[in-house]
């Protein structure tokens, strides 16, 4: 079956070894090695390896999507700017005005690269013969993180000074003033430092996870396969590999969904006058 | 492909530097290209066309503001038409009225001019009557009394004093009997 070889190419072992069920052989269950790849070329001590290319795909990809469809706008748009046009006004419309409000425009194109990029770094796990999910790299959401932990520092300060930033992060209005005191050490720590670690760590989390998911039933496919009754149990993990794969498609969706809508919700806090 | 069974791969939750400088780059450019070129362009085409159907849409309103004023001024010229025309038939009723009033008088005028004529024709007529006749009747007396008597009144002046004085005594009677009769008919 190429499908299988094609996912699994980092679990070479498991079909190498030819290792079915009911003959003495144990399941290879993916591990974190199925997220580790033999360098493409090595440059020096720089290895470029397979989640890079699809990093840097999904930049080609994007750029040249919505290229073809914006850089020569007509007023009366054909199908494929319409498309690019509804893809564009989701965001546009459906998160940054959303979250934001009046202020939102200047944060368009920041949101919009957002969603789409990792929107595009995600669907790599179910585009066959690459069918690895990027952002399931921890080093490339940690990346976007960064950057929406420096907007969001520099967008308070800026627009509250230092002090009326400092108020802004750590300080919730309205609260009985004894609470304070436990309360503004916790709301730093969790606006300063867990916000950016949990944003990183749930994008990076949940393609990581359905990663290994989908893993876990394709290579129990390629597992049991053999006998009569071992075919059962194959068919059986194949159909819920297609059921997991549709299942993939929304969380792909989804978690570019949630990250961008997180990444709006920090800035117009921001933005917000510190009372 | 080898696989390094002995060694323990990274934590998976562990950046690697060169991993993240990729990620930044990748995304930097993808953040550039729609900041610089992209989003402005769309954005500009956008606005084109909301103001292209705006544009349609005043255009629309203007000409149905248009419309309606043209109906208004027409309104107008119709009623003005009408009063025009109302105007204009009551005065031709006024200036009929006037003309047959006028040309009733004038009428009534030359009625009585007619009749008045009439009445000094009559009257002229009436008094040379009268004048002939009493010619008539005093020689036509004085014959039948000629002829009765023989021819024996000769004297002429006595003759017609005689005349003169029974045709007064008769009008004098004909005066005391008849003065409303000849009154009326003076009229």
């Amino acid at each position: 079956m190429p499908r299988e070889l094609a996912v699994s190419n980092d679990q070479v072992l498991a079909f190498e070894t030819d290792c079915h069920l009911f003959k003495d052989c144990g399941f290879h269950a993916p591990s974190v090695w199925s997220f580790v790849f033999d360098p493409i070329f090595t440059i020096g001590s720089f290895e470029f390896n397979k989640a890079m290319l699809l990093v840097l795909l999904s930049t080609v990809l994007v750029v040249g999507f919505f290229w073809t469809a914006f850089a020569r706008p007509k007023v009366v748009p054909g199908k494929f700017q319409l498309l690019a046009e509804v893809l564009y006004d989701f965001v546009r419309r459906g998160i940054a005005r959303e979250v934001i409000g009046k202020k939102a425009e200047p944060y368009v194109p920041l949101l919009v690269s957002l969603f789409f990029f990792i929107w595009m770094m995600n669907l790599w796990a179910i585009i066959p013969f690459a069918q690895f999910p990027a952002t399931s790299i921890f080093a490339y959401p940690v990346g976007l993180a960064l950057i929406v932990w420096v907007t969001y520092m520099t967008l308070t300060f800026k627009t509250n000074g230092f002090v009326g930033g400092l108020r802004n992060l750590c300080v919730p209005s309205g609260l009985p003033k004894g609470i304070y005191v436990i309360l503004t050490p916790l709301e730093f720590l969790s606006n300063v430092i867990v916000r950016p670690f949990t944003l990183a760590v749930r994008l990076f989390a949940n393609m990581f996870a359905g990663h290994l998911l989908l893993l876990v039933f394709i290579i129990g496919t390629w597992y049991t396969l053999g006998t009569v009754v071992g075919t059962a149990y194959s068919v059986t993990s194949m159909f819920l590999t297609i059921l997991l794969t549709a299942f993939e498609i929304f969380i792909q969706a989804l978690q570019a969904y949630v990250f961008t809508v997180l990444t709006a919700t920090y800035i117009s806090q921001a933005l917000e006058e510190a009372h | 492909m080898i696989f390094l069974a002995e060694e323990e791969p990274q934590s998976p939750l562990l950046p690697v530097v060169p991993e993240i400088i990729i990620g930044l780059i990748c995304f930097g450019v993808v953040f550039f290209v729609f900041y610089k070129k992209l989003l402005p362009a769309i954005n500009k085409a956008l606005d084109e066309r909301r103001e292209a159907i705006e544009g349609g849409m005043e255009k629309a309103e203007a000409a149905q503001a248009e419309a309606a004023q043209t109906l208004e001024s027409y309104k107008e010229q119709l009623a003005e038409a009408r009063h025009e025309a109302a105007r204009m038939r009551q005065e031709a009723q006024e200036q009929g009225a006037a003309l047959i009033a006028e040309m009733r008088a004038e009428g009534q005028r030359q009625r009585e001019e007619i009749i008045a004529a009439g009445h000094a024709q009559i009257a002229a007529d009436r008094k040379q009557a009268a004048e002939l006749l009493r010619q008539d009747v005093g020689k036509l007396a004085i014959d039948l009394a000629g002829r009765l008597v023989g021819e024996s009144l000769e004297d002429h002046a006595r003759q017609s004093r005689t005349i003169d004085r029974f045709l007064d005594d008769l009008e004098q009677q004909a005066g005391a009997t008849v003065p409303s009769q000849s009154e009326a008919g003076g009229r």
